[in-house]
């Protein structure tokens, strides 16, 4: 939207004024730009020393920027009904938005929140760049825009009351969906939303609620789809009823990126009970049938002779010596004498994003255009792609965009809409594609394995440098920042490494002022489908420095709270510090084999800290519940969260909470094991993400009031701060700092690979014997 | 093509349809019946999660020939009428403490909690950290916490 700020009301009260658009339609129609970049604030560094680049302009910046050249628009409609709607160019994955998107139109347009219907929009190109849901960017870059359009929508009404009711506009007040005239007459929304329909496009101005009036933005709220979500109405991709769309599913290779050399019993396998399709596509052999239990008895039947795949020889101990061959050396300035330094090299193992609805998308491809439905993040470079593997312009692809069973990163890729779309091409009809979840652990994309070196050097209760050197096998980004003049830049080779490197240097900061601060990554092989997981590098590159923040805080001889405390930049990242040391009792009397760990993150314009308490002691760690991973339990954790303005604070929560239970996971217990070029877990019970057994018992969020005014990003915030606090507590606990990640990645498989051939396994049948 | 009777949420259907198919399927791709949810077929996540004569099963290894023509299919769908209310009262926790954020994994998770309260409500108790433990069921939005609290405040309520 254009801003006009510098612009007096006549009231002189000098509220910045913003642009919205009435639009030709039938019932009440406003628009705004989508696109905040020139009015947001930029992140100032209130720092001594020197800041790095996350500190000035960070990842969120970027993505907000990329929104500014952005000349199309988001609309509301007030509908007959008394309602609005409003279709969300985000992607719903349980993250919340389209909550917390509604109350901001509830907040503007003084309308009650049920009254306000947040869709998901198709694919638009002309959106550019300002279609990806990532970064934890969508309430930072929405938060204007979609107030904007509200207002406009909400000043409209009141002009057709002032008409209808023939009284000023000043004298109109508008609650909960209704306006009011002094003498009491009053209109709803329903009956003015034609009446304030216009016949031609306008554009306005307008002002927005100052925060002090705010009535729903920093409430908590119930999430809007909860209801769909507890009934098992809500719909998503593979419950969308698309008539003809079958089920499809794909039979893949033994190792990643293995491809088909040839099929033996093709004719067979089609005439089998239920079977209506067999077609060899690029990533392997489809087959289509009437159900998806045919499918996989397909699948298990066909006779395929594979090529070899790109990492056939690798395991974890190939690719992690060839991190360590690509390391880049520590180069540590000249230091005045009676200096020490802490050094250390952790060991971050792959890890799977997978979320629980596994990657699917119906596709229905003709001869002149295709329709697909999925939940993709990058709904644009998806359209493209798809266009392009189909030989069709980018006009004849209709990509709607479904809500998503979680993506965790996954969903930034739109791998089986691509497939479902070649598919659907290779055999002339609809398909309803699924990737059955062994593949989606062996094939999906995994969050890449990495090594960091961090050394830090003080004297004298200062610190003088640190320097961590993050080495990772590539992580790709080949969504780009949502279309596909990025997304194609980001997959050159050497595009790409410049790429990463642009993006590690937005992402990565360093909360403590620890003098001179390098972070530098260095990427190796290509080999793996791999891509970020709730967070691309921080999780692991902050789990890092916040352990060696332990060391040198016993190294200091000081409390790990109060060295923390000493050395953070920013008052923000002290209060959420504090916070979580009162509430959570730092430095109480525990236990032998339990501990107390505190870390604090910085990201997306906000901060989190976390106290998490660890039991490892043998009774705990030894508890034997059947084809689980037990280990240290995390018996507390508590948490305060600081995003500068929390537009749902109980949506806030729910994202700690996920959050913290992902950092538990990836600390303790769950990872992928590669060997002879495919990832070993192929089940739940093999990738052993946070069960109720894992969770902790008591856990205490706290939500901080608003110190910026303007919302940060929230989305993947928690992961980084619970690994490091859980990693900390458990190195206090055990009295070794934990060094590889999962800490129990070395131990013995606790499960028993499925086979590879067949690819997927069949289903039990004891289900009724086994009712509870 | 073999056919098969039983009682999907209260009404007798039947279906054309090979014995070895498992339930899973013949409710969702046959009869439309999209509430359970597929997140392994393996009687692992536990997503599809429902009842068969009152007790808490996976109909993804349930072959549909193991049915009889009494045995009663209870989908989330068909949960609130068991206790002839709009909404059973372990889906008005879930709404009170808004459990779910993607949602996918929470029809099964409400399917277990209510056998889960019946089968300890069976041996004369209240649900512990024992019975947590035993709840299977991945919620990979990592809400656990708010499932159990919703367990918790309505144990006590049907």
């Amino acid at each position: 939207m254009g801003d006009i700020s510098g612009e007096q009301e006549p009231s002189g009260i000098g509220r910045r004024r913003f642009l919205g658009y009435v639009l030709a339609a039938s019932t009440l129609t406003v628009a705004a730009q989508l696109g905040e970049g020139a009015a947001a604030p930029r992140a100032e560094a209130a720092v001594p020393g020197v800041p790095e680049p996350a500190d000035l302009y960070d990842l969120n910046d970027m993505l907000t920027d990329a929104t500014l050249a952005t000349a199309n628009l988001i609309t509301i409609t007030v509908n007959a009904d008394g309602t609005a709607s409003f279709a969300l160019p985000r992607t719903e994955v349980g993250q919340g938005i389209t909550t917390s998107t509604a109350m901001l139109i509830a907040e503007e347009l003084d309308l009650p929140l049920d009254k306000v219907q947040v869709s998901l929009a198709d694919a638009r190109p002309e959106l550019l760049f300002n279609q990806l849901t990532g970064g934890s960017n969508t309430t930072i870059s929405t938060y204007t825009p979609v107030r904007v359009a509200a207002a406009t929508a909400k000043q409209q009404l009141l002009e057709a009351a002032a008409t209808e009711l023939g009284v000023p506009l000043s004298a109109l007040s508008a609650l909960q969906g209704v306006i009011t005239a002094p003498d009491g007459r009053s209109l709803s929304y329903a009956e003015l939303a034609v009446k304030a329909a216009s016949l031609t496009n306008l554009q306005v101005s307008v002002t927005l609620k100052p925060a002090s009036a705010f009535s729903v933005i920093g409430t908590p709220q119930n999430r809007i789809d909860a209801l769909d979500a507890v009934t098992g109405r809500k719909k998503f991709a593979m419950d969308v009823q698309v008539p003809n769309a079958m089920p499809a599913m794909i039979c893949r290779p033994p190792t990643i990126n293995g491809t088909v050399v040839s099929v033996q019993n093709q004719a067979v396998v089609a005439a089998m009970p239920g079977i209506t399709d067999v077609a060899v596509v690029s990533t392997g052999v489809a087959v289509r049938g009437r159900t998806f239990g045919q499918c996989i008895d397909a699948v298990r039947a066909l006779q395929v002779t594979w090529g070899p795949g790109s990492e056939d020889a690798a395991t974890d101990a190939t690719v992690l010596a060839e991190l360590r061959a690509a390391e880049n050396p520590l180069v540590t300035p000249p230091l005045p004498l009676l200096t020490a330094a802490v050094d250390a090299r952790f060991t971050f193992h792959f890890a799977s994003n997978s979320a629980l609805e596994s990657n699917c998308a119906v596709a229905d491809v003709r001869s002149g255009s295709a329709e697909i439905w999925a939940s993709v993040k990058a709904p644009i470079t998806a359209q493209e792609e798809i266009a392009a593997k189909l030989g069709l312009p980018v006009g004849a692809v209709t990509v709607h965009v479904t809500q998503g069973g979680g993506s965790f990163g996954r969903k930034l890729f739109h791998d089986a809409a691509l497939e479902a779309a070649e598919v659907s091409q290779a055999m002339g009809k609809p398909v309803r594609l699924m990737w059955h979840r062994t593949d989606d652990f062996r094939h999906g994309r995994a969050h890449p394995m990495s090594i960091s070196r961090v050394r830090a050097t003080y004297s004298l209760g200062q610190v003088l440098t640190l320097d961590q050197r993050h080495t990772s096998v590539a992580t790709e980004f080949g969504h780009g920042l949502g279309e596909i003049i990025t997304a194609e830049a980001a997959k050159l080779p050497v595009g790409g490494l410049t790429f990463s490197e642009t993006i590690f240097s937005m992402t990565q900061q360093t909360p403590y002022n620890f003098g001179v601060t390098t972070q530098l990554l260095t990427e190796v092989d290509n080999g793996f489908h791999t891509g970020s997981m709730r967070n691309i590098y921080s999780p692991n590159v902050r789990c890092a420095q916040e352990l060696i923040v332990d060391r040198l805080a016993a190294a200091m001889n000081q409390d790990p709270y109060h060295f923390r405390r000493g050395f953070l930049k920013d008052q923000r990242a002290i209060a959420v510090l504090d916070k979580v040391a009162q509430e959570g009792n730092w430095g109480r009397t525990m236990a032998p084999g339990t501990a107390q760990g505190i870390a604090i993150h910085p990201e997306y314009h906000g901060f989190v800290a976390i106290l998490a308490e660890i039991d490892c002691t043998p009774a705990t760690v030894n508890r034997q519940i059947p084809d689980a991973v037990t280990g240290p339990r995390v018996t507390k954790v508590v948490c305060a969260v600081d995003v500068g303005l929390a537009v749902n604070p109980k949506g806030l929560e729910a994202q700690m909470m996920g959050g913290i239970m992902d950092g538990i996971a990836v600390t303790l217990t769950s990872s992928l094991h590669l060997n002879g070029g495919y990832f070993q877990e192929g089940s739940w019970d093999n990738y052993f993400y946070t069960r109720q057994w894992n969770t902790p018992p008591e856990l205490d969020i706290y939500v901080m009031p608003p110190t910026t005014g303007t919302p940060g990003g929230a989305g993947e915030l928690a992961v980084a701060g619970s690994m490091a606090a859980v990693a900390c507590a458990y190195g206090r606990a055990t009295g070794t700092m934990p060094t590889t990640f999962p800490i129990n990645h070395d131990a013995p498989l606790a499960f028993t690979p499925l086979p590879t051939v067949p690819p997927i396994p069949q289903s039990p049948t004891d289900g009724l014997s086994r009712a509870y | 093509m073999p056919t098969h009777t039983f009682v999907l949420n209260g009404q007798q259907v039947t279906v054309d349809v090979e014995d070895d198919v498992r339930l899973l399927w013949v409710l969702r791709d046959i009869l439309g019946v999209t509430g359970p949810k597929y997140g392994c077929g393996l009687g692992v996540c536990q997503a599809c999660t429902s009842h068969v004569n009152g007790k808490a099963f996976n109909p993804c290894c349930t072959p549909v020939g193991d049915l009889q023509a009494t045995d009663q299919v209870t989908t989330i769908e068909g949960l609130p009428a068991t206790v002839g209310q709009e909404l059973h009262p372990m889906q008005q926790a879930w709404l009170d403490m808004d459990v779910p954020q993607c949602g996918y994994c929470q029809p099964g998770q409400i399917m277990a909690a209510v056998a889960k309260v019946l089968q300890a409500r069976a041996a004369g108790q209240q649900l512990g950290d024992a019975d947590f433990d035993q709840i299977r069921n991945i919620c990979r939005c990592g809400t656990y916490h708010r499932i159990r609290e919703a367990i918790l405040s309505a144990q006590t309520k049907f």
